[in-house]
């Protein structure tokens, strides 16, 4: 991730499951600008596949996912 | 660029707690992926629209259904009961004993429930639908349902459907 890319929002998904973390990741990115970046953490494995797969269907930039300690933590910008 | 939105459309046709699940978490996260989704609401499916949910497990007609314990070390709780379906179709109250360990196991995983998942539906513009047909057989009334329910027949249905381009009956 750039450095100089600052994070708008943070998100803590950490303990929920299928769907909530993708729905929350939703609202949150609609709460952001164009171009805005977002963090979040999550203790589902499901992220892995399904963040991607969120970040494809609706065009936004998945920037990072990476796991470490048992929490997933990805970064999205918001493209449009 | 405006692009058209995908579709999806759902058929709910039964009224129990884990039946009531998939409708739910799929029009959720299809809507979280920017994607309009209509359920239609048909036989049993049409008691997840009533205002309050009463839906309950059916473990003896689900005999791969693990019976777990949500208490207990993680050991304990891992342990699958291998209670004979006799006992689970005979025992009076035995349906409320496996829904109440059903929703606490969800709870303690972090599972949303049926009604957190519905007011994500709604909140989210998920258009549901209550068949038309089912509420006459039944004799449901449309002020038992939650507020934002459409009533509807077949035709409704499969004139958005043939516009989707994903359609699952559950």
């Amino acid at each position: 991730m750039d450095k100089d890319m600052s994070i708008a929002k943070t998100l803590n998904l950490e303990g929920l499951l299928c769907p909530i973390p993708v729905v929350k990741l939703s609202n949150a990115v609609k709460g952001i600008g164009v171009g805005e970046v977002i963090e979040a953490t999550a203790t589902d494995p499901g992220v892995m596949m399904d963040i991607p797969a969120w970040c494809k269907s609706t065009g936004n930039d998945l920037i990072s996912l990476d796991k470490e300690d048992g929490i997933f933590r990805f970064v999205v910008c918001r493209v449009n | 660029m405006e692009q058209k939105k995908k579709r999806m459309a759902l058929i709910a046709s039964q009224g129990t707690l884990d039946w009531a699940y998939p409708p739910f978490i799929l029009a959720s996260t299809a809507a979280a992926m920017d994607m309009e989704v209509h359920i239609f609401f048909t036989f049993y499916g049409l008691t997840l629209l009533k205002k309050k949910i009463e839906a309950k497990v059916a473990p003896q007609t689900n005999p791969s259904m693990p019976m777990k314990m949500p208490f207990g070390p993680q050991g304990f709780q891992n342990f699958e009961w291998p209670i004979p379906n006799l006992i689970m179709g005979n025992v009076p109250g035995f349906e409320t004993f496996a829904t109440s360990l059903m929703k606490k196991t969800f709870k303690n995983k972090g599972v949303a429930t049926i009604e957190e998942l519905r007011n994500i539906c709604l909140e989210s513009g998920v258009k549901l639908i209550g068949c038309q047909m089912t509420m006459d057989v039944f004799g449901f009334k449309k002020e038992e349902f939650i507020d934002g329910v459409d009533v509807a027949g077949a035709a409704t249905f499969l004139e958005f459907a043939a516009e989707s381009d994903i359609q699952l009956f559950v």
